[in-house]
């Protein structure tokens, strides 16, 4: 871009104004009118705040149930630090927190609650399948339609809509009853790791849990591997490891687009 | 689509509204929609936008651009802003005279500018920009502001004619926010509204405002979350007399009301475009 005529008086001014809009204290830039009442400092706290309180409503919205779960007040005491610290690069709000969940895992005053990332992640998961691309979901009988020595060497696609999230922690649980529940239920005696499966085959979010070792099962298909290879790395890797079951939980939550044979990689 | 039926009033589309509109399909004349809520790649907004588009005229209202930034609009949003309008082929395309990102952080809100010759031939040469690859003319819309800057040189009223005369853009008179600039700086609404370079007006918003009292000095905030003030109204009659009617809108952004609500207010801004225009909104 050529430079400007007069034009650095303007940047300088919006560099000083978009520093104090995001900082913590209060501070007016130079440069605005201060003869006229109500006060600058007034004046000026309108767009501090008209910034802050729409990036807290949104990532209010974008994760219910870890606000939820630290309460009103600490959400949006904690929604602040982020915003001071990983401030929105894109104008399309829609992008805007990606990076909560380690951010997280970073805040010690929510240390007590070692789960809250991963059910950020999972609602940033569920919030990414809203907006994300449109795909028909593959019906599991065109599997039972391929020649039994045809299964092994076949790929399937994943919906661009779906995420797995694997857990030491009962996310699917959590956010389950406090989602739809009007008092959370207590966390179960057998407080173990679940992992979450979110998918879009149409206009509605799913979350549901996976079974065991098939998120490695998935981890195998979306690099490309056949579904023979890939069932023997989540058999390896997983003892409880169930195919039948797998499979049967992955197309009937409509997280499998297509069935190819070849031998591309 | 005949030319009345764009001289009528339009509501913003909320997703609260989607599926009632899809099925009584209501007598109002078009809708509105915030670019940035149409970038992503898929999922509902689409889905239902694809279908209200299907059978109303749409507007297409960025609130994104940063058409103000004195180190360059927000980047490669002019192309993102070209899907939506390439997609939806609106009958308006609009964004403000504001800006809201600054070396690549997004201030999510509509900044002030200060009027001078320097803003003005950098908000000119963005908007030349936008309408190039746009390929075609927007309409640049008055902002409602809290603070004013030292060493303004024009008045809004004289930069926003420059501004249309330089870029050959139209202007989209918010009446609301010279509602909100008017207390805020203590001058006269109506004093504004006389020097506004009207002949430019391409769209005209409505929408509430919030007052906020405090140690004796109130300031106007610009909500969009209440019914349209009877201050606002009566400037919109007047407007509308005196320069002729164009596509008015309805905003509401916040503390969504009934779809019922809202266009009760659509129907009384129709009521009054086809008093002064002799428009048959039925007839459409």
């Amino acid at each position: 871009m050529p430079a400007q005529p007069d034009g650095n008086g303007l940047a300088d001014l919006q560099h000083r104004f978009a520093h104090a809009v995001l900082q913590a204290p209060l501070e007016v830039p130079d440069g605005i009118r201060h003869d006229v009442r109500p006060t600058r400092e007034r004046r000026f706290g309108v767009y501090r705040n008209n910034v802050k309180a729409s990036l807290a409503a949104a990532l209010a919205a974008r994760f219910p149930v870890v606000e939820r779960l630290v309460g009103e007040e600490f959400f949006t005491a904690m929604a602040l630090v982020f915003i001071e610290q990983h401030p929105p690069r894109s104008p399309v709000l829609a992008e805007y927190g990606a990076a909560f969940a380690s951010f997280l895992e970073e805040f010690d005053p929510a240390a007590d609650l070692p789960y809250l990332p991963d059910i950020a992640r999972l609602e940033w998961s569920r919030y990414v399948a809203f907006h994300s691309a449109d795909a028909s979901a593959a019906d599991i009988g065109r599997l039972a339609e391929l020649p039994p020595e045809a299964l092994g060497s076949v790929r399937l696609g994943l919906h661009p809509a779906m995420a797995v999230i694997a857990s030491p922690w009962p996310i699917v649980s959590v956010w389950s009853t406090n989602t739809h529940d009007a008092t959370p239920e207590a966390p179960a005696a057998d407080w173990t790791g679940e992992t979450a499966l979110v998918t879009r085959p149409h206009l509605d979010v799913l979350v549901q849990r996976l079974p065991p070792g098939a998120d490695l099962l998935v981890a195998e298909l979306a690099q490309g591997i056949a579904l023979g290879a890939a069932a023997d790395a989540a058999s390896r890797a997983h003892d409880g490891f169930d195919l039948a079951t797998a499979l049967a939980t992955l197309f009937g939550a409509g997280a499998i687009t297509t069935l190819s044979q070849g031998s591309s990689s | 689509m005949t030319a009345d039926r764009l001289l009528r009033a339009g509501a913003g589309l909320k997703p609260e509204h989607q599926r009632h509109i899809l099925e009584a399909r209501p007598d109002v004349g078009w809708f509105e929609v915030h670019a940035e809520n149409y970038m992503g790649a898929g999922g509902p907004p689409h889905h239902f936008l694809e279908r209200v588009r299907a059978l109303y005229p749409l507007s297409v209202h960025g609130v994104g651009l940063s058409i103000g930034s004195a180190n360059g609009m927000a980047p490669g949003h002019l192309g993102r802003l070209k899907s939506v309008v390439d997609r939806y082929q609106p009958f308006i395309v609009s964004e403000h005279l504001a800006w809201s990102t600054h070396e690549g952080t997004f201030l999510n809100d509509l900044l002030p500018l200060p009027y001078t010759e320097a803003t003005l031939s950098l908000v000119a040469r963005h908007v030349d920009e936008a309408q190039t690859v746009l390929g075609s003319r927007i309409l640049i819309e008055n902002p409602s502001t809290y603070l004013r800057f030292d060493g303004e040189e024009m008045p809004e009223t004289d930069f926003l004619r420059a501004l249309a005369r330089r870029s050959g853009c139209g202007l989209l008179l918010d009446v609301n926010n010279v509602v909100v600039s008017a207390a805020n700086h203590g001058f006269d609404p109506r004093a504004y509204l006389d020097c506004f370079p009207h002949e430019h007006v391409g769209e005209i918003h409505l929408a509430g405002h919030a007052v906020l009292e405090s140690d004796g000095d109130a300031l106007y905030v610009d909500t969009h979350d209440r019914t349209i003030s009877t201050e606002v109204w009566s400037l919109f009659r007047d407007v509308i007399a005196r320069r002729g009617v164009s596509p008015t809108l309805i905003e509401w952004d916040s503390d969504v009301p009934a779809w019922l609500d809202l266009e009760a207010e659509v129907h009384q801004a129709q009521s009054i475009l086809q008093t002064a225009g002799g428009l048959d909104a039925r007839a459409a």
